[in-house]
């Protein structure tokens, strides 16, 4: 009984670093000329290839408002919140974060990520959603694999987001 | 005179539910989908009786019968509540998370018969309609109604809805609160807790005064009672379904009802 173990726990030990993969999300938030300018709000989650949610990996939002008052208008990212967000108590570390300024945003998750940890190889998207307050509303998608290659893609905004792309690393 | 001013306020009375039907009955929510968290999240709420929809420019409508039910299945007092001319408001603090369910329903009987050479006009309960027809009444014509007005609103995931087993009622299949528009979505229709079969259903957008088209769209029930809609454009839908003079379940009378939603579909 005690030698299967080991070598299970010795299997799992050595088969570990082959998937532990890196997931790397780069986001362009772009500069706009608004008369009342407010960083968006941000959620980056991944869905499977039928575009149902996996996991949400991020959310930006004003996290230091009183009474989770931000919370408010995370309806707003409509699909996010529909496909995950509602079901999700916020904040919650490792997910929440506060909104971003405008430029290139990187943000990565390992392996040992709460979404990551449990994903099967396979295809997937990185999907990420921006609402502006007093702006408009975007939601673009980059592919990946994960469980196998290095590999990377990306998506293009066109009004609240720009470059979306994705890394996943070895 | 005097007589004859009493009887025609009586059947002013007796048919001013009948004379709203022919108008369409709504309640408009702020918001639908809600994340807020705490005791700070609220909707308010527009109920009126008007052809165009969502524009108040009839009458508003009469509140008396408003039941707020919690997703705990609790009762909330609505507050706020005011009566203009074109539209009554409240507002629904929503301190739980799941499905908030608005109605103002109506139920009860309405008899016309001739006594003595007299028409007469009676409205009450099931319970009171034994006794309420004198013993030489003749052409009797007696109705069962119910009318449901309603509404929903979430905070957080949407929580299941129970079903009322009175009058029209539709039962979700897809969610209320869960209605995106060109995703098709499934609905039952019941009367009195039956499958309502071979209804037609009216669907008809909002935003009304801004279109030269009503918009509508008309489905039947199949023999389940069940239908299926794909809400071309986002925005405020009213789902309405009537019947008339079905059997009833009350001897000598017939069933009528009526259902009225006010559905959110997001873009």
């Amino acid at each position: 009984m005690k030698l299967p173990l080991l070598a299970s726990a010795a299997f799992a030990l050595t088969a570990a670093p082959a998937l532990a993969a890196d997931l790397r999300v780069d986001i362009e938030v772009p500069r706009l000329s608004a008369a009342e300018y407010h960083a968006p709000y941000v959620a980056v989650w991944i869905e499977n290839t039928d575009q149902t949610a996996v996991g949400t990996l991020s959310v930006w939002y004003d996290v230091d408002l009183r009474n989770n008052e931000g919370l408010t208008w995370l309806a707003d990212m409509r699909t996010w919140w529909r496909k995950s967000g509602r079901t999700l108590t916020l904040p919650a570390d490792g997910v929440s974060g506060a909104t971003r300024a405008p430029g290139r945003h990187s943000i990565s998750f390992r392996a040992d990520n709460a979404t990551l940890r449990n994903l099967p190889a396979g295809q997937y998207n990185v999907v990420v959603e921006a609402a502006r307050e007093l702006g408009n509303r975007e939601l673009v998608r980059a592919p990946f694999t994960w469980g196998g290659a290095a590999n990377n893609a990306s998506g293009q905004g066109s009004v609240e987001l720009g470059a979306v792309s994705v890394a996943v690393t070895r | 005179m005097k007589k004859a001013l009493l009887a025609l306020v009586a059947f002013a009375a007796v048919s001013a539910p009948l004379a709203a039907h022919a108008h369409r009955q709504w309640i408009e929510p702020s918001s639908t989908v809600l994340s807020g968290t705490g005791d700070d999240v609220w909707v308010t709420f527009d109920a009126a009786v008007s052809n165009t929809l969502f524009h108040a420019d009839h009458q508003p409508m009469r509140i008396d019968n408003l039941v707020v039910t919690a997703p705990d299945g609790s009762t909330v007092a609505p507050q706020n509540v005011t009566r203009g001319r074109y539209r009554s408001t409240f507002d629904v603090q929503l301190a739980q998370n799941g499905t908030y369910r608005i109605v103002n329903a109506s139920s009860g009987m309405n008899a016309r018969y001739e006594l003595n050479g007299e028409n007469r006009n009676w409205r009450g309960t099931a319970a009171e309609f034994a006794t309420a027809i004198p013993a030489g009444a003749t052409n009797v014509r007696v109705s069962e109604n119910a009318n449901r007005v309603e509404t929903f609103v979430t905070r957080g995931a949407p929580t299941p809805i129970a079903q009322v087993n009175t009058g029209l009622e539709i039962t979700p299949v897809t969610h209320p609160n869960d209605l995106v528009a060109s995703e098709a979505a499934q609905f039952r229709l019941l009367l009195d807790g039956r499958p309502a079969a071979n209804i037609e259903v009216t669907i008809a957008p909002g935003n009304a005064r801004y279109r030269n088209e009503t918009g509508e769209i008309k489905v039947t029930t199949n023999a389940q009672g069940a239908f299926s809609v794909t809400f071309p454009t986002p925005g405020m839908w009213w789902v309405n379904a009537s019947v008339r003079d079905l059997p009833s379940q009350i001897q000598g009378a017939t069933r009528s009802a009526n259902y009225s939603g006010v559905y959110e579909v997001l873009p």
